[in-house]
């Protein structure tokens, strides 16, 4: 398929979304959907975010390939980068027509997934009984102080000594970075529920267990979430550290062996991807959240109402 | 709130005495020491896994061979100036960017977009662009290192100016102050606690990324070193190095803090 | 669970339930008194603080934020220890020396700021003290919760959040989840602090209904004056720390209470006695520089 068709596909679903967006923002102000778009289209907002981008875009042409200033000359321009990643047949043997492509992406996400279902199944439990049980602080907490100071990557030699080949090497300091922060988190999750909310349970005759799972567990739930999306930009973070250092696979190791074999553009088709892919799993994870925290979202949204 | 009266109550000496024989510390010992012999124990030949790791005491008698050598200060040097580089740039460029766009709804419509474009990007994966575009290594790792806090600091800073009470800035301009004034005298000092929270979780990022755009791509620092051990097959040096990363990150963390503490005298971090 | 003594609460029926006292929930308090750190900063709470509440009595406290109002409460309701004396619950010890503090469904304390919990809907909030005491099956208690929600006019509220309740209605929601536990006491710690007028007098018309339905003992903290003896039987007059009972005031306004008694000359004498004794522990607590501890 001609490059520019797809690319006509691609910004008619990008304006169809917005559109969509529009739509939802005209039913709550009450106002027609064609008026709402004319408002937004017109908005001082929207011109200045897309003049922002277009400015970058235009920068980035001009001094890499237009003018060809020192320094930026080594660098791909966007249209090349466009183009390569649109192509049926693409010079690098990357785009988003071939298997290699959807290959790496599979190996990343499997190994960011793997590490972060790993460091919430662990974390998260740990973290509530470091605020549940006293005794269990006083005892896991020093050791967590004392192993956390140490970069996550830092320990990818180790890994890759200790455990059985580069894949679970890279998974564990994926998820060891992931751990660190979904546990701390859940901690001071537990730590933020206010004291009255343990009163009032016990009051009302709830056990020590019956408390773990009535208060701590809900309670700690906003904190949890949000160390959840850090963890999950965090485990990305490290994967690809990873990736570049000891894997055969992955849009870290392509990024590093496009550099090598100085294929420039997949460079940046790499790291667009990542970003994408990046901010795709933290939006799940946002949408998860709010499923599980319904009473929150209705708090919120309620209060508005009223007000 | 008894605890808190005890805490500030009593002298110095008498805090102290009171927390080494207290429960807690006690736990603490008996965790890390416990830590510590099962390691011991482990590579000793209790758990087979561990056999390729060497004993703390092996581990120790190392690390004093690594002290005595002016390499191992060399790469302490390096890798800290990279991290102190990296960092100082990011709070140099990130802080007023984050106090613009709180302050400017112009600018913030204008930049935020792009902004929330790369900032998914994970900075190593920048290391290959980063490479190419700057002219040396060393300002190359420095430039990934900057990408590492920038986002950090940026985002809290916003958040930090959008969080301002708004009768703060009513109260000022009640009181006939100038636009510039309110941003001197409240806006700056009221997103302090943001940047300084700022500058903690950066921090830490900062150490992550040098450590590994120096395994990646450097020939001196602490990451370096510790791969060199690893290429040369010596895991008492890599838990040597790994040992040092954590020291250096945890003592540049107590940094931050004591400039955080001096910065807002009116509150304690944690 | 055996019958909530909940009489229905509409305006007439309140009338001649007036009378109706529930037969246990007598407190006597005895010399408590309360150190916090006694090696340390050693601060003393409360001293020989003595008094008797007699069964289905409603008491209200008074006293200089930072007294050790809800120090007692706290002792009473099983969060805290006391460091002398003893309390008795229809002659049975409740808190002692040799006795570890635990909180229990038989006094059940209704929070400052509200602590009905967020993550479960009203229902949710009202059966939890039934359901997880194992008393009730979830059923019985969905339907008892729902039966006792309706007599308070709230029947329509049940599968909504706390949060969107207004604070009125919250403080009514959980002095149900009180009650559905049948308690011998009603800890009631400043509920309507945070309220503004119109909605605190809603409030107490609520909570004098369900008292005069009930008849349960109540022990309830406030710092306003017109509250205390709108809605008690004895206001106690605390001092700010050391805190001990300085004053007992009885209140014979008859009941049920309506606010036109808030201008009767009887209730305007009663407060008058009541500034003065209030303002001179506010004074002295304010020269010793005590910090809100509220």
């Amino acid at each position: 398929m001609n490059p520019f068709i797809v690319l006509g596909l691609l910004l008619a679903a990008i304006l169809a979304v917005g559109a969509w967006q529009q739509k939802k923002k005209a039913l709550l102000y009450e106002v027609s959907w064609g008026h709402q778009i004319r408002n937004t289209l017109t908005s001082k907002s929207f011109l200045l975010q897309l003049a922002g981008f277009v400015v970058f875009v235009v920068m980035w042409q001009l001094t890499v390939k237009t003018l060809s200033l020192p320094w930026f000359s080594r660098l791909p321009g966007p249209w090349e980068c466009l183009m390569e990643w649109l192509s049926p047949d693409p010079d690098y043997g990357i785009s988003i027509y071939t298997a290699d492509y959807y290959t790496h992406i599979v190996y990343s996400t499997y190994r960011a997934t793997t590490a972060f279902v790993l460091a919430t199944l662990l974390g998260v439990p740990l973290g509530l009984l470091m605020g549940w049980s006293r005794k269990f602080y006083d005892y896991s907490f020093p050791l967590v102080e004392v192993i956390r100071p140490i970069p996550p990557l830092a320990w990818v030699p180790l890994a890759i000594l200790i455990l059985p080949g580069d894949e679970p090497a890279v998974i564990f300091v994926t998820f060891l970075v992931a751990f660190f922060v979904t546990c701390l988190n859940t901690l001071l999750g537990v730590e933020s529920i206010d004291e009255s909310y343990f009163r009032a349970a016990r009051c009302l005759g709830a056990s020590k267990k019956r408390l773990l799972l009535d208060v701590v567990l809900p309670g700690a739930m906003p904190f949890i979430f949000t160390g959840l999306q850090i963890s999950m930009g965090a485990a990305w973070f490290s994967l690809v550290a990873g990736e570049m250092i000891a894997a055969q696979y992955g849009l870290g190791f392509l990024i590093w062996d496009s550099y090598s074999l100085i294929q420039y553009p997949v460079i940046v088709i790499g790291m667009a991807t990542l970003g994408v892919i990046g901010w795709a799993s933290s939006a799940v994870v946002r949408s998860v959240g709010r499923k599980l925290m319904a009473w929150r979202e209705r708090e919120l949204f309620g209060s508005g109402q009223a007000g | 709130m008894a605890n808190a009266a005890t805490m500030t109550g009593a002298p110095f000496s008498v805090r102290v005495r009171k927390f080494v024989v207290s429960k807690q510390f006690i736990r603490g010992a008996i965790a890390i020491f416990g830590f510590l012999a099962l390691w011991q124990a482990g590579s000793m030949g209790l758990f087979p896994f561990m056999h390729a790791i060497p004993t703390p005491i092996t581990v120790a008698a190392t690390f004093w061979e690594f002290l005595v050598t002016a390499k191992y200060w060399q790469s302490c040097l390096d890798s800290t100036l990279r991290v102190m580089y990296g960092f100082v740039a990011a709070q140099l460029v990130g802080i007023p960017l984050g106090l613009g766009m709180g302050w400017n709804r112009n600018f913030k419509d204008f930049s935020y977009p792009l902004f929330e474009l790369m900032r998914p990007i994970p900075p190593l994966a920048w290391v290959p662009v980063s490479i190419l575009f700057w002219p040396t290594n060393e300002t190359s790792i420095a430039f990934i290192t900057f990408i590492g806090a920038f986002f950090t600091i940026v985002v809290n800073v916003l958040g930090g100016v959008s969080s301002i009470p708004r009768q703060l800035v009513d109260a000022a301009v009640s009181f006939g102050a100038s636009p510039k004034q309110v941003f001197w005298r409240i806006v700056l000092p009221a997103t302090i606690p943001s940047i300084v929270t700022g500058m903690m979780v950066g921090i830490g990022i900062t150490w992550n990324v040098v450590i590994a755009a120096e395994m990646i791509a450097g020939n001196t620092g602490l990451g370096r070193l510790t791969w060199e051990a690893y290429l040369a097959g010596h895991t008492p040096g890599i838990i040597v190095g790994m040992i040092s990363i954590g020291v250096a990150g945890y003592v540049s963390s107590m940094a931050v803090k004591v400039v955080g503490d001096w910065l807002m005298p009116w509150k304690k971090i944690f | 669970m055996n019958d909530v003594n909940l009489k229905l609460v509409q305006k007439d029926q309140a009338q001649e339930a007036a009378v109706c006292r529930a037969p246990d929930g007598a407190l006597s308090i005895k010399e408590v008194g309360k150190i916090y750190d006694p090696e340390g900063v050693h601060v003393v709470a409360l001293e020989d603080c003595s008094l008797e509440i007699t069964a289905g009595e409603f008491v209200a406290i008074v006293g200089p934020s930072g007294c050790g109002k809800s120090t007692l409460l706290n002792i009473m309701a099983g969060f805290d220890n006391l460091t002398a004396g003893e309390i008795l619950l229809d002659g049975e010890p409740l808190a002692t020396l040799d006795t570890a503090p635990k909180p229990g469904p038989d006094r059940v304390v209704v929070f400052q700021h509200g602590a009905l919990f967020p993550w479960k809907t009203v229902l949710e909030n009202v059966t939890y003290g039934p359901v997880v005491q194992g008393v009730m099956s979830p059923e019985e208690a969905n339907d008892r919760g729902r039966e006792m929600l309706s007599r308070v006019g709230l029947n329509n509220i049940e599968t909504s959040y706390p949060g969107q309740l207004s604070s009125g209605m919250q403080r009514r929601v959980e002095i149900i989840r009180a009650l559905i536990n049948n308690p011998k006491v009603l800890l009631l710690d400043e509920p309507f602090r945070a309220m503004d007028t119109v909605t605190k007098s809603a409030s107490h018309q609520y909570l004098l209904e369900l008292y005069n339905a009930t008849g349960k003992t109540i022990f309830f903290i406030t710092h306003d004056l017109e509250e205390a003896i709108f809605l008690a039987d004895k206001v106690l007059v605390m001092t700010t720390r050391p805190g001990y009972i300085k004053q007992t005031l009885e209140v014979d306004l008859p009941r049920p209470r309506h606010y036109g008694m808030l201008a009767s000359v009887e209730f305007i004498e009663m407060k008058s006695e009541l500034v003065g004794a209030v303002h001179e522990e506010a004074v002295k607590a304010f020269e010793a520089g005590e910090r809100e501890m509220a």
